[in-house]
């Protein structure tokens, strides 16, 4: 009979050490089982010396083993020293690739090895998964590597890089960087094109290729792996190259597969669920417990304290407060009345409807990244034209909304229960109304990230949001006093359709009958005139558009079609003539607007006739400006390179007012007809950068600016997932002597960003060592007076422009002229 | 088609009021418009005044108008240090070098009504010379910023110029292995083009765009000169050739970039310089003014 632990914990990264560690010093059988041949595989793949941060500083620390911010090294050598002398049983190199049987006598099976027997099994194996293997003969020789830590590392070697990807094209770029290591570097690409990467990398990999540093190979693929060479399969055939290395990037494959072959649920179907849990981590198969980045935890602190709780939770200690119990604690010190933690989460939970199906563990998740707040009665709570992404729940009491801005008298009530802000949410557009408390209310405020998690995770809470989101954007949009009543049969009737950029959704010369309201996203309307299409005009989110069809009987007299990947709601027009009908007031206000409407295009036929090269022109600028980006834009850095004269002052004063690092690079960047797209934020409205961010750095603030936070821990993420490439990772650096000085004696590196050299040289001398974190742009937030790039041209050349400002006929024709 | 909320835009124009209108024509003019009433007052003001016996700096209109000359003066230098120190508050240097330009331009009315037609060699006509120098290469300064941008984006073609000299550096590599089959001589003439420094030339090359001894022409002349064998050959002399042809093009690129930038700053270098010279001077005439008049 081989040896049964009491606890088998898989995985050794912060969560599964912190349990191990536990167990250890509670004196229960255990074993330790990891992959790789080291301890805790995702921090020991960190760059070498990178600044490892202990966020969320208010958490206190609740482990057997210790952690505090610091350098990779010290933390992974203070863990390998603390698992030696706890006695923590561990057992490397032992990858576990099924679990099975029940409560009190699972079978875990190691690859290539013994099956280890335990009563109950911790999981923490994090996100990272499995790299996708090559799949020819020869796929596992050793000179096939699926991570490349270092780049410099390589001299005088045949390398190949699998993978058209991001990562597949930063590691080509690397190994190719400096000539000096003279490394031969092909890249093989299955298809033809490289869709999957950033325009940004396709653009320097293209530049490689053509400077001759990089061979890029396409319609390509690995048919065998030998010694020192590899055989291809191209599109004429096979064909062998010198190969000493290769680099395999071809993406991962999340353990969500293995999770669920042991028999745990998920909270749903897409990216972003987690295994469903109990309050003591428990799977839905009795026994198993998941923590860490798997739960959905993805700091170190919280990995390490549920390592902690989960061991003691199977000690039978089932008393124990989570350790985030003190930081709810002081968000709910600020409400009327004296509840515990538990009844302010159960008052929640019970009173608000999308917050109904979740666990108490949720709950307390989701309200971590939640505040709550009292309001008075007649307390606006936000106002209309603030920033904001963030939704409402309210929990006890009931809000008035003053949808009228002309006269705050008139108001529409949201009752106890429901929620409020959830287009601000969906569109990333500004609040559309003021919102007061009407009695004394208390409001959870979801942030963005918890929202979409909430939304993602709970099926309920989608179908929630969804209808009432749908209604309020209604009843926005066309104001005239509408009450719910007037738009439920539009309501009803409505259906979400998701459209990716380019797509068509109405053609020119068609005649069906739908009316669209864009949810997020933004449309560009075209029409053919003279042969070739015309820009017309630029929809944000918040508008409809397809109603002059309907309520003409026409065919449809321009092409509507996706700037960027959108969402639309599709509504029935014969419902939206009747609504006309009832409405008098309703109906002007359309006629006005197709009025107006038809007037421009009817401007813009006519000067392409006259001038037929401006319209051409302009049309170009408009599709060029949406290519880089500007179509989900809500703010952007634009340089006229009619009046630029390459001082790179704006750069000089980016930097100068932002602790001595530039945060946009304008050489780079597209330029079409003198209109120079920098590098430079351009204030997503639904930012791609703050998918990924684990410590959730990155907010919008009260001017829209997207901004990180101190919170960040430098993983490099957000930077990775920016489209546009305008995050860089670099550490703080050390102040500079006063320009005065530097006028009259020449001290320090003068004005701007001072260079690397310098910095690297001046924080040594200082003592000075900071961890790298993310920087970008935050439009100047808190600085008065605004953007200093455009503060600081002299010639007027850089401008912060807003799309539906700037994409419109006029503005684009006269810039043309 | 549609309706499109307004509401925001408000918002926006308040916060940042980036109009898009270049340092010239800053606030449709307010600057030409005021530089030019100052002018037409001052010239008025010249006649009306009607100083006897002959306009001079040391009457009264005389010090009103060297008052106001040496204050403009001051601000006008001040740019240097505007440009250079990034503070809060709702300025824009763009408004600074709309006034600046302008306002100076003012000064050669103000300066030469503030003399009365009096000069000679002496420390006060020095002062005013040095203002003309400065005032001249200013208006140099704005025709090139007028000129010059359009022709510095076209020629960049969106390389940065970190990407050309990584370009030219990319092709360097390659002749450097397409010239090792050459023969002694030969091999010398790439070696002698890939060894000569970019950025080595003096400053009256950049500017006239004239690089006497450039190795890569020599070379290319060299190689060009020889179309005994069919277009497009395997030869090492040919494929040498055609990277020789690109290593020009490359060149080029970079040394017109450089040269519209020279064009762009080479001024500057008299229009400070001049300005430290002018202060000086001013604070001279001003002392000589008062102290020895
Ligand atoms: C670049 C980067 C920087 C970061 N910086 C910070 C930071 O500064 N501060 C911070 O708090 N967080 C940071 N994070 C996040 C943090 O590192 C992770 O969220 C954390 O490591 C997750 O811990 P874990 O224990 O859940 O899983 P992991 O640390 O991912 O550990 C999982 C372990 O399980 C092993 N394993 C996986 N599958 C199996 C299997 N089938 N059998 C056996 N073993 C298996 C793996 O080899 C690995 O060792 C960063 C993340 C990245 C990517
Ligand atoms: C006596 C009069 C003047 C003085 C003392 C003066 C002084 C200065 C100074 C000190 C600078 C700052 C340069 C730098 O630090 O980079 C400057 C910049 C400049 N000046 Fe003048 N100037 C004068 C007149 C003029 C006139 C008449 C013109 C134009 C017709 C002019 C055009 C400019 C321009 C275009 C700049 C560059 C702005 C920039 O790029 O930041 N100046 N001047
Ligand atoms: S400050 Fe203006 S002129 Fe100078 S580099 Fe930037 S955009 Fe160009
Ligand atoms: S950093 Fe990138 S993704 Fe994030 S808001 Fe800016 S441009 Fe958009
Ligand atoms: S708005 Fe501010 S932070 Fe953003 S690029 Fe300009 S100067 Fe830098």
């Amino acid at each position: 009979m081989p040896e049964q632990y009491r606890v088998a914990v898989i995985g050794s990264g912060p969560a599964g050490l912190s349990a191990a560690a536990r167990a250890a010093k509670v004196g229960m059988t255990h074993i330790l089982i990891e992959k790789t041949d080291h301890l805790s595989d995702t921090i020991f793949k960190y760059q070498k010396g990178k600044h490892v941060m202990a966020t969320p500083s208010n958490l206190v620390l609740r482990s057997d083993l210790d952690f505090d911010a610091g350098k990779r090294e010290f933390i992974l050598d203070t863990w390998d020293e603390q698992v030696a002398a706890g006695k923590i049983n561990v057992r490397l190199n032992a990858e576990v690739t099924a679990i099975s049987g029940t409560t009190g006598k699972f079978v875990i099976e190691i690859k290539g090895g013994e099956p280890i027997h335990a009563e109950a099994v911790v999981m923490g194996i994090g996100t990272q998964g499995n790299p996708n293997k090559l799949r020819c003969p020869g796929a596992d020789l050793p000179l096939i590597q699926y991570q490349l830590d270092d780049p410099g590392e390589y001299f005088d070697e045949h390398i190949t890089v699998v993978g058209s990807g991001d990562a597949g094209i930063e590691n080509a770029l690397g190994l190719a960087a400096d000539p000096k290591q003279n490394n031969i570097v092909t890249i093989l690409n299955r298809g033809s094109d490289f869709a999957r990467a950033k325009a940004a990398n396709v653009t320097l990999l293209e530049e490689a290729e053509a400077a001759g540093r990089i061979i890029v190979r396409r319609e390509t693929s690995p048919a065998e792996v030998r010694a020192d060479e590899l055989v291809l399969d191209t599109r004429d055939g096979q064909e062998t190259i010198p190969c000493n290395r290769i680099i395999a990037r071809t993406g991962s494959q999340p353990p969500r597969g293995f999770v669920e072959a042991c028999g745990i649920e998920f909270t749903g179907g897409d990216r972003g669920a987690f295994p469903k849990l109990s309050p003591s981590f428990e799977t839905t198969k009795q026994g198993i417990h998941v923590i860490g980045a798997l739960a959905g935890y993805p700091l170190i602190k919280h990995c390490m304290n549920q390592g902690y709780d989960v061991i003691e939770f199977l000690n039978g200690n089932l008393d124990l407060k989570p350790a985030d119990e003190p930081i709810l604690a002081q968000k709910f010190d600020a409400l009327p009345g004296v509840r515990s933690v538990d009844q302010w989460l159960e008052t929640f939970r019970a009173n608000v409807v999308i917050l109904q199906d979740l666990s108490p563990l949720q709950m307390r998740e989701l309200m971590l990244d939640s505040t709550v707040s009292g309001y008075e009665a007649g307390e606006e709570i936000f106002e209309r034209n603030d920033p904001g992404s963030s939704m409402f729940g309210i929990a006890e009491g009931s809000v008035l909304v003053e949808v009228n801005p002309d006269d705050p008298s008139v108001t529409v009530s949201i009752e106890q229960g429901s929620i409020f802000g959830e287009v601000g949410l969906i569109s990333g557009r500004r609040r559309g109304s003021t919102i007061r408390a009407a009695e004394p209310t208390i409001v959870i405020e979801l942030s963005r990230t918890a929202a979409l998690k909430l939304i993602a995770t709970t099926p309920s809470a989608a179908r929630a949001v969804n209808a009432i989101s749908i209604e309020r954007q209604l009843l926005q949009m066309f104001g005239s006093g509408l009450m719910r009543d007037d738009v439920a049969e539009l309501v009803a009737a409505a259906e979400v359709v998701d459209v990716r950029a380019g797509k068509v959704v109405i053609e020119e010369g068609a005649d069906d009958k739908d009316v669209y309201v864009i949810r997020r996203g933004s449309m560009i309307v075209e029409k053919q005139i003279g042969g070739a299409p015309v820009f017309l005009s630029y929809l944000p989110a918040g508008t409809y558009f397809g109603e002059m069809a309907v309520v003409d009987g026409s065919a449809r007299t321009a092409t509507v079609k996706a700037a960027i990947k959108s969402e639309v709601v599709r509504f029935p027009g014969e419902a939206f003539v009747r609504l006309l009908a009832r409405k008098p007031a309703l109906r002007e206000k359309a006629m006005a607007e197709m009025a107006s409407r038809r007037e421009i295009n009817s401007f813009i036929e006519s000067r392409k006739d006259s001038f037929g090269s401006v319209v051409d022109m302009y049309s170009e600028t408009a599709r060029f400006l949406i290519d880089n980006g500007i179509g989900e834009a809500t703010d952007v850095l634009l340089i006229d390179e009619k009046l630029c004269v390459g001082c790179d002052n704006c750069e000089k004063a980016c930097a100068d007012s932002h602790e001595g690092l530039s945060r946009l690079d304008r050489e780079a960047g597209r330029t079409y007809a003198h209109l120079h797209v920098p590098t430079s934020c351009r204030h997503c409205e639904h930012p791609h950068c703050m998918a990924d961010c684990p410590p959730n750095a990155i907010k919008r603030g009260p001017d829209g600016e997207v901004f990180i936070d101190d919170t960040c821990i430098g993983c490099g993420n957000c930077q990775r997932n920016c489209p546009y490439g305008v995050i860089r990772m670099d550490a703080a650096p050390p102040p500079k002597p006063s320009l005065l000085s530097w006028l009259l004696f020449g001290k320090g590196p003068g004005p701007g960003e001072a260079s690397y050299s310098w910095r690297k040289h001046e924080a040594a001398k200082r003592g000075m060592e900071t961890g790298k974190s993310a920087i970008k742009c935050d439009m100047c937030s808190g600085i008065e007076g605004g953007p200093a790039c455009v503060r600081a041209c002299p010639t007027g050349a850089a401008i912060r422009v807003s799309p539906e400002k700037f994409l419109t006929f006029t503005k684009l024709a006269e810039d043309v002229e | 088609m549609a309706s499109v909320p307004g509401q925001d835009q408000g918002f926006r124009e308040r916060r940042q009021s980036s109009d898009h209108e270049g340092f010239l024509a800053h606030k449709r003019f307010r600057w030409l418009k005021i530089a030019g009433a100052v002018c037409l007052i001052a010239i008025l003001g010249y006649f009306w005044s009607d100083v006897t016996p002959h306009p001079n700096g040391g009457s009264w209109y005389g010090y009103t108008l060297g008052t106001i000359g040496a204050v403009l003066i001051v601000w006008l230098a001040l740019l240097g240090i505007r440009k250079r120190n990034m503070t809060e508050g709702r300025w824009s240097l763009k408004a600074w070098t709309s006034a600046h330009v302008y306002l100076g331009l003012a000064l050669i009315v103000i300066g030469t009504l503030h003399t009365g037609f009096q000069f000679g060699w002496n420390v006060h006509t020095l002062a005013y010379g040095l203002m003309m120098v400065v005032i001249l290469s200013g208006i140099y300064g704005i025709s090139v910023y007028a000129s010059l941008p359009a022709a510095l984006s076209n020629n960049s073609r969106e390389m940065t110029r970190k990407e050309m000299v990584e370009a030219l550096a990319a092709i360097d590599r390659q002749l450097h292995s397409a010239a090792q089959p050459l023969n002694r001589e030969e091999a010398d003439l790439v070696i002698a083009a890939l060894d000569q420094d970019t950025f080595g030339w003096g400053l009256g090359a950049r500017l006239l765009a004239r690089y006497r001894g450039c190795t890569t022409t020599t070379a290319l002349a060299h190689f060009a000169s020889d179309w005994s064998r069919p277009v497009g050959s395997d030869d090492p002399r040919d494929k040498v050739r055609a990277l020789l042809g690109k290593r020009k093009t490359q060149l080029d690129q970079i040394r017109r970039h450089m040269r519209i930038k020279a064009l762009l700053e080479v001024w500057l270098y008299i229009h400070i310089p001049a300005t430290i010279a002018l202060l000086a001077a001013l604070t001279a005439h001003i002392v000589s003014v008062f102290f020895y008049w």
